[in-house]
């Protein structure tokens, strides 16, 4: 198993690191999109704004790769926060801007219709599952996870969605097409529940 | 629902774990380490960490102990002191921080906020407001660790950190501060009545009663707190068993040694 972490310059890559160690697997944490042939899985973080990050991916060459690793190579991708967000069409995020392509859907500010409701989303909230993916195998529905973020991603098809969060209505949390995943929250700072997730990925 | 979180918080001066009153009569109560571990086994919603004499010292972060502790820490980390460029907050988000709490700088130069949201997303900028009432009943802001007057007015400084980019708020009351007496209400009230973003109630907390005041009468998503968990028996899982019983969402209740 070998699990790369994708460094593109703007990420917290410690927590994502460590959490994957206590998983019992050592994750390299690489700048290199040429390692990504050898790699096993692959984990996209992500703090930051989508047109930052998306200017980074391209910049640094992982735009094609990360495309050719997942699609073409079928490497489990999992990205996370920024990261899933990443892998849609398009970012509104400081204009709209292109996104990896690997998920169809766009990525939007949430616009809360109740003046009380605060942005950014800051916090632990329920995840509740919406297909039987095995990436939320033995975790009980309606688990809390921590989630920090303004924009939320809206897939254009509904058999992409595996759960969904009860906030401005109901956003869509989790997603995934194949071997290509993406979670809204931090499973890295999520607890017991967070590591099931990454060890169900590191499992996949 | 969105769970309202209770929140630790570590001052740390020098290599220790300190606690005053008032921004003041540090009191060293142990190492921070140690209570990283404590508090990410028992499973607290978010940690706060600040380096209390960081601006005053005019040095940057420790960024190899930043990193030791979130090595040990699964749970949310907001960091905060010394926070005065874009290259500070590149430096603790790459040691493991989450959030960053900018405080001081944010007077000096309001456009370090601004910069920091577009570069590294609202999210991880917490606007740190410490304020005390004056005489004629404003509460004013305080940089400097509670020492040096701003002139700033709380709530007005509250929407323009806001305006600016900040994702989340942290209001600490400096009189109040280790007192137990209370979060002052309407310095919070002030501040969440003129915000969109989240905000978390620091300064005064001396039992769970006072937390769910700051939710329900205050409007505050979050309550932190340090020396009820240092200097009593309080616990932050019984904290959250109070507000529960309270009718105040929250995570993880009843389920000790688990998460549901």
């Amino acid at each position: 198993m070998s699990v790369l972490i994708v460094d593109y310059n703007l990420s917290n890559l410690g927590s994502i690191r460590r959490s994957i160690e206590e998983c019992g697997v050592s994750p390299v944490v690489s700048n290199d999109p040429g390692k990504l042939k050898t790699a096993s899985r692959i984990v996209l973080p992500g703090v930051g704004s989508f047109t930052d990050g998306m200017a980074n991916l391209r910049e640094m060459g992982w735009a094609p790769a990360l495309r050719e690793a997942a699609m073409e190579d079928r490497i489990p991708l999992l990205g996370i926060c920024l990261g899933m967000q990443l892998l849609a069409e398009k970012g509104e995020e400081g204009g709209t801007v292109g996104g990896l392509k690997l998920i169809p859907g766009e990525v939007r500010r949430f616009a809360p219709e109740d003046s009380s409701t605060r942005i950014p989303h800051v916090g632990w909230n329920e995840v509740w599952k919406a297909s039987g993916n095995h990436l939320f195998e033995g975790i009980p529905d309606g688990s809390d996870f921590y989630f920090v973020h303004s924009y939320h991603f809206i897939p254009r098809r509904k058999e992409h969605i595996l759960a969904t969060t009860p906030y401005c209505g109901n956003f869509v949390s989790a997603i995934g097409v194949g071997n290509i995943f993406g979670v809204q929250f931090h499973p890295e700072k999520s607890g017991r529940p967070g590591f099931q997730i990454l060890k169900n990925f590191l499992k996949a | 629902m969105l769970k309202v979180r209770v929140i630790p918080t570590l001052l740390w001066k020098d290599p220790g774990l300190v606690k005053g009153v008032g921004f003041d009569s540090w009191r060293r109560v142990g190492t921070v380490m140690p209570a990283i571990k404590v508090y990410n086994t028992r499973q607290v919603d978010e940690l706060i960490v600040l380096d209390i004499s960081a601006t005053s010292e005019c040095r940057v972060p420790d960024y190899e102990s930043i990193e030791e502790f979130s090595a040990e820490c699964f749970i949310p980390l907001t960091v905060g002191g010394g926070v005065r460029s874009l290259e500070v907050i590149r430096g603790l988000l790459r040691a493991g921080a989450d959030k960053v709490a900018i405080n001081t700088a944010a007077y000096e130069c309001p456009g370090l906020i601004r910069e920091a949201a577009e570069k590294f997303g609202s999210q991880c900028v917490v606007a740190s407001i410490d304020a005390r009432r004056n005489s004629n009943g404003d509460h004013e802001c305080f940089s400097m660790c509670g020492s040096k007057a701003t002139g700033k007015e709380a709530g007005a400084w509250a929407r323009e950190v806001e305006r600016l980019g900040a994702g989340e708020i942290l209001v600490t009351s400096v009189e109040r501060d280790g007192t137990m007496q209370g979060y002052d209400l309407d310095l919070l009230k002030r501040v969440t009545d003129g915000v969109r973003i989240p905000v978390i109630a620091s300064g005064g907390a001396g039992n769970y009663q006072h937390m769910v005041e700051a939710v329900t009468l205050a409007g505050c998503s979050a309550v932190a707190a340090a020396s009820i968990f240092h200097f009593t028996h309080q616990t932050p899982m019984e904290a959250k068993e109070y507000l529960s019983s309270r009718g105040v969402p929250v995570r993880n209740v009843n389920v000790h040694g688990g998460s549901r």
